[in-house]
Formats: C-alpha cells, sequence, structure tokens
C-alpha cells in the first residue's frame, strides 16, 4: 500500500459519491477501497463527504410547512373545508 | 420523504375531481415542496409561489396525467419547473446549466484534507454551524443545487430526480458529485478553522 500513485486520487474521487450511494460497479469498489487503504488524504474526502451528507438530514425536519403557509394555499385552492383536517 | 403516504392517494379520485382527495395530496406534498422552494430561491415568499403555483398546476393538468411516472415525480417536476421559472424571472443572469467556476464536468477540485467528520453533530449543528450549512447549500450553483436538494436532503432517488428533472442518471450523479464534493469544501473550511487546531 505504501506504493500507490497519488495520480489516481483525482481519477478515484470522481467515484466517490456513487461509492457511497452503493452504486459504484464492484471492480471500481475494489480498486478505489485498495486505494483508500494506502491513501490518508482521500480517506479524508470520503468521511468528511459522508459526513456532510449526513448533516444536511437531520436540518429538513426541522422545516415543516408553517401553519399560516398551509392555509393561504388551502385558500388559494379553494379548499377551506380541509384547512382543519390535516392529513398525517 | 413523502412515498408511503403517496402510494395511499388515488389517482382516479383526484381525476375526479375528489376535493377531500386533492387535500390529502396537497398535506402529503407540500412540505417538500415548499423546502425545495425555500432552498432554491433563498427566501419565504418566493418559496410560497413555487408552492402555490405547483398546485395550482397540478389541479389544472390532474385530469390529463396519464401517470407514465409517478405521482411524485410528476410533482416534482412541476415543482422544479415553477421554482426554475421564478429564478428565471429573479435572476435572468443565471445560466441553469451552470456548475459554477471550474464549469467541468470533470474538474472536482479537493484542497481541504482536515478530517473532522468525527467531531459530534452539537458541534457540527451548533446554531452556527447550522447557518453556515444553510449558506453554503444556497452558495451551490443552480444546476448543482437542485440536483443536491432532490437527492440528498429529500432523498429521492437517482432514477426519480433524473426523471423531475429531464436529465439523464449520469448527468444526476455528476452534478451530485460536485454538488456534495463543493459543500464538503466549504464545511471542511469552516470547521478545520473552529474545531481543529
Amino acid at each position: 500500500m505504501t506504493n500507490h500513485s497519488h495520480l489516481n486520487c483525482a481519477a478515484l474521487l470522481g467515484s466517490i459519491s456513487d461509492y457511497i450511494d452503493g452504486e459504484l460497479d464492484p471492480e471500481l469498489c475494489r480498486e478505489l477501497e485498495k486505494h483508500l487503504a494506502g491513501c490518508e488524504n482521500c480517506r479524508v474526502v470520503l468521511n468528511t463527504t459522508k459526513r456532510t451528507i449526513d448533516l444536511v438530514h437531520p436540518s429538513i425536519s426541522q422545516a415543516a410547512l408553517p401553519d399560516d403557509v398551509r392555509e393561504r394555499l388551502f385558500k388559494r385552492l379553494n379548499l377551506e373545508d380541509y384547512v382543519k383536517i390535516r392529513s398525517e | 420523504m413523502i412515498k408511503s403516504q403517496s402510494n395511499e392517494i388515488s389517482l382516479e379520485a383526484l381525476r375526479l375531481g375528489d376535493q377531500a382527495e386533492f387535500a390529502r395530496l396537497v398535506d402529503a406534498y407540500s412540505g417538500p415542496i415548499y423546502r425545495l422552494g425555500l432552498r432554491m430561491l433563498g427566501n419565504e415568499q418566493d418559496a410560497e409561489d413555487v408552492l402555490q403555483n405547483t398546485f395550482l398546476s397540478t389541479l389544472t393538468h390532474i385530469s390529463g396525467f396519464e401517470g407514465r411516472s409517478s405521482l411524485s415525480t410528476w410533482l416534482y417536476r412541476i415543482a422544479a419547473n415553477e421554482a426554475l421559472m421564478l429564478i428565471r424571472r429573479r435572476k435572468p443572469e443565471v445560466n441553469l446549466d451552470d456548475f459554477g467556476p471550474g464549469d467541468s464536468e470533470n474538474d472536482v477540485t479537493t484542497l481541504q484534507f482536515v478530517d473532522w467528520s468525527g467531531l459530534p453533530e452539537s458541534e457540527l449543528l451548533s446554531e452556527e454551524g447550522r447557518k453556515l450549512l444553510d449558506q453554503a447549500i444556497q452558495s451551490l450553483p443552480e444546476a448543482l443545487r437542485m440536483v443536491f436538494v432532490l437527492r440528498d436532503i429529500e432523498g429521492v432517488s437517482i432514477r426519480e430526480t433524473a426523471e423531475a428533472l429531464g436529465l439523464t442518471e449520469t448527468n444526476v450523479k455528476t452534478r451530485l458529485l460536485r454538488a456534495r464534493l463543493n459543500l464538503r469544501e466549504k464545511l471542511s473550511t469552516y470547521y478545520s478553522e473552529r474545531f481543529i487546531r
């Protein structure tokens, strides 16, 4: 692992998104993992990219539709009769 | 994610003009569509316009919807178009196909190699950290941001994102890679300055 070439870094990093999503071709996957084992910088990019994706998930639950926005939407759609019934 | 609710909605009832069913549709999808508007336009008023226009358009066209794509894909397509139309109106100078500086599909720049991934969430998502995350997402070029919002924030599949935006799956993956690495760079700069010596 000590003699790997950093020339591959840019090319392999182009695959990390697919790797994270589990969509990478098995052969490329093995190649990437072999490279990662010997390249600390690429491991850092992988770890921090995964963490970046994790971080955006919790932030979404906070942005529920505000009640006043929902009320105006129902009014605009002539659905006033249903505004008090909020579907789960 | 909204699929569990969308599966229960009857397309037949919607086509027949069933108002109660349409109200259920609105409740199932309005949150994600409002969030998409907020992320793409950056302010609440424009997000509300995207939301209202999306459902007005849905109401107008539901009788002709043939169900060749899923209801959720169709709604995301309408919402994405509404958001992009509003962006064109607000910022005519923006090229919606641009990936931003270094506009090449293969140009992925990584300059930050500080590993902040082990920091606790309480530090990463402090009030200031959360604000920075929002700003960083907002600063992505529109072409990348739309894909990122659908795929990574709303959890829409690659295939559905491609269908909704009229892109190939390869295009979606390329934009997603660039968006993720772009965001990672910004967060790396911020977190390494604050938490890591």
